[in-house]
């Protein structure tokens, strides 16, 4: 996985409560086996005013001039702001990766659903909480002034403004050091293999019937 | 000390390590695979060169996208239209071949939607942990499982570890109690918890489902309530083991026989909340107070009972709320103030995760039988969740109920749900469906979805618009 340790980049809206993994990428691209080529066709349905599939070129797609990361202002946009429970729905782990690939690294939201926001982790995508008021102000501030940075700093658990001012956030431990790490989640677990093989002896005795049934 | 909810016991016996950051390494029993979310996760583990830690607790099925028209499934993978679905369903053949895990495929008896098929092969036991690719999973819950979606990353690291990273969520009691009244059902309950908590309302919380009218429940309607604690934004949805728990799985394909069988019941006769446990939450509903519910919406806390109206955007208390029901409103093309029972259907969708068990068809059925579809309605899907449940609809005579009604009865999958397959709705269509999502699009670009029981899709079908189905029966 790729580390994620500081970022400064370019605030991109997304004004709107409860947007869910289906809005973020819609089931129709979720036909491909790969991992990645997802970024055009992040926010589909809002961001096309036609409809799209998988493999369809998007560089002649007529584009919604309603919705904000059109727009040239938001071009480049890494940093997403959104509003609470972002990422419900579906499980699909092609929202992050739709997300990363059009590149976007942070996420600031009042609120995320459980699934997505662990997902993000799992991609090297940091997704921050912040106070309801707190995005409510970042959100007229990334308004009023174009060209509107912020500066994330992973280990001091920091948002920078454009006027130098601090948010700080929370962030657990363990998802905090497998993002300053890149760490392969996988590999850290297999070094408790001797952990796992112990516990599994005592389930086997425990609970035979969950063993071996399934041929 | 207060006692143990069935959440902390389910967790208890599944930890393999507590860790002083505060999160644990949870051994898992149980993992159902299809064919969306898991092509990355098994190009992960060739490109890492890893192995499946077991092969004996995986089971595979496709089931998102295979088709239900009868002449497309005929001839399995080969007959799929669409070529990129084609493919994606071919590579859970080839992954499941290289790696030894048991699949049910496309057209074998044993295939349908991973959790209509996990509970009714024996594959789902009570106290185990079950995992998938897919939000839904909190279904399995209804056995006294600890059950949740998982991302393709954590379907890779549960492949190759047994195991997953994880941290205990908080404890929340739903308690319905009383008697349902006619017409009212599983459907309606958990529509009914979602529109009073939020779909954020149980985020960061494992829901368990208690009282009389969730004990009252059958496997199936409890299988429907735990299904959509996600759309109340809980990962787990749990019921406690009791006789028609045992009952369901008895003699299910892989269930435990002969005196393993005795010795697993009296293990799952424990798997209840005590009665002293602590929750962090309780929420209380009345039985009584349940009308059937419809969602007028885009998200599924946007529901009323049947008796009630749009709602308008100028009522609610804050902004972003007005501005997030003005444009459900807006894509739905409805106006607030109006009775929903106003609201005209294009199409009728029954099937899916959340209603496509037997039950849920007889229900239908018993609307549909000797009635007629409106004419103003363009096609009724009805989709059974599983090649069983369609085997056994037609020992019943479900599906001549069906046919002779004017619907259309189709082969096992997931369907319109999520129109991954060619069952999708038009642009302004609207959908009775008795799904679990009606986020925009879902069941098609621009496709209106309504939220409902399969008695009341059946009985929309036959008005050709939203309709209280009490006023069929």
């Amino acid at each position: 996985m790729k580390a994620f340790i500081s970022h400064r980049g370019l605030v991109g809206p997304v004004d709107l409560a409860n947007v869910d993994t289906d809005m973020i990428i819609p089931k129709q691209f979720l036909k491909s086996i790969k991992r990645s080529g997802f970024g055009p066709y992040l926010f589909d349905e809002m961001r096309y005013l036609d409809e799209g599939w998988y493999g369809k070129d998007c560089s002649t797609r007529p584009l919604n001039p309603d919705f904000a990361l059109n727009q040239a202002r938001y071009q480049g946009a890494s940093v997403l702001l959104a509003r609470e429970n972002f990422g419900c729905g579906s499980s699909r782990e092609h929202a992050p990766w739709a997300l990363d690939d059009f590149g976007i690294r942070a996420i600031i939201a009042p609120s995320y659903a459980d699934i997505f926001y662990n997902n993000c982790f799992k991609n090297g995508m940091l997704p921050i909480i912040l106070g309801k008021a707190v995005i409510d102000t970042l959100f007229a501030e990334v308004a009023a002034n174009p060209g509107y940075e912020l500066a994330i700093d992973l280990p001091a658990q920091t948002i920078t403004k454009p006027d130098g001012s601090t948010i700080a956030f929370e962030v657990d431990a363990f998802r905090k050091q497998c993002l300053l790490e890149g760490l392969d989640e996988i590999g850290l677990t297999l070094k408790e293999a001797d952990k796992i093989r112990a516990f599994e002896a005592g389930h086997r005795q425990a609970q035979p019937w969950m063993f071996d049934a399934i041929k | 000390m207060s006692g143990k909810t069935l959440y902390d016991k389910l967790w208890d016996a599944h930890l393999v390590d507590s860790r002083p950051d505060g999160t644990a390494l949870l051994y898992i029993d149980r993992h159902i695979i299809h064919e969306v979310t898991s092509p990355q996760a098994f190009e992960g583990l060739r490109l890492a060169g890893r192995k499946l830690w077991r092969t004996d607790t995986n089971v595979a099925t496709p089931d998102h996208n295979v088709p239900t028209d009868r002449e497309e499934r005929k001839g399995g993978i080969a007959t799929i239209v669409d070529e990129v679905s084609r493919i994606q369903v071919q590579t859970l053949d080839d992954n499941c071949e290289e790696f030894g895990i048991t699949e049910f495929k496309i057209n074998d008896i044993g295939q349908g939607i991973v959790h209509v098929i996990g509970p009714e092969l024996g594959v789902t036991l009570p106290g185990a942990t079950v995992v998938c690719g897919d939000s839904h999973t909190a279904t399995h819950g209804a056995f006294g499982c600890l059950a949740h979606g998982i991302g393709t990353s954590e379907v890779e690291h549960v492949l190759a570890t047994q195991c997953l990273v994880t941290s205990k969520m908080k404890n929340m009691l739903v308690r319905v109690d009383g008697e349902l009244g006619p017409g009212v059902t599983a459907k309606d309950v958990i529509l009914a918890i979602i529109g009073k908590i939020g779909t954020a309302g149980g985020s960061g919380y494992a829901i368990e489902f208690g009282g009389s009218t969730i004990r009252s429940l059958s496997m199936e309607g409890r299988m429907t309530i735990c299904n959509m604690a996600i759309e109340a934004g809980a990962r787990v949805g749990l019921v406690g083991v009791d006789e028609k728990t045992i009952a369901y799985v008895k003699g299910a394909r892989f269930a435990p026989t002969g005196e393993t069988w005795d010795k697993a019941v009296a293990y799952w006769q424990t798997l209840t909340s005590d009665d002293d446990a602590g929750f962090d939450a309780v929420v209380e509903l009345n039985a009584a107070d349940i009308e059937p519910h419809v969602s007028w919406g885009t998200s599924p806390d946007m529901v009323v009972p049947i008796s009630g109206f749009v709602p308008r955007p100028e009522d609610q208390a804050d902004a972003t709320r007005q501005k997030g029901y003005q444009r459900a409103l807006d894509y739905m093309g409805l106006e607030g103030g109006i009775p929903v029972t106003d609201i005209r259907i294009d199409k009728v969708f029954i099937g899916s995760c959340t209603n496509s068990r037997i039950e849920d068809l007889r229900a239908a059925a018993a609307i549909a039988k000797g009635r007629k579809v409106a004419d103003s309605i363009k096609k009724v899907y009805v989709v059974p969740g599983s090649w069983l449940v369609k085997q056994q609809a037609e020992d019943e005579g479900l599906d001549k109920v069906f046919i002779e009604a004017g619907m259309d009865w189709r082969e096992p999958g997931c369907s319109m749900c999520l129109a991954m397959n060619s069952d999708v709705l038009g642009r302004g269509e609207h959908c009775a469906s008795t799904s679990n999502r009606n986020f925009e699009g879902r069941q098609g670009p621009g496709g209106r979805t309504h939220l409902m029981s399969p008695a009341m899709a059946a009985a929309a079908a036959i008005a050709g618009h939203i309709v209280d189905v009490r006023q069929l029966a």
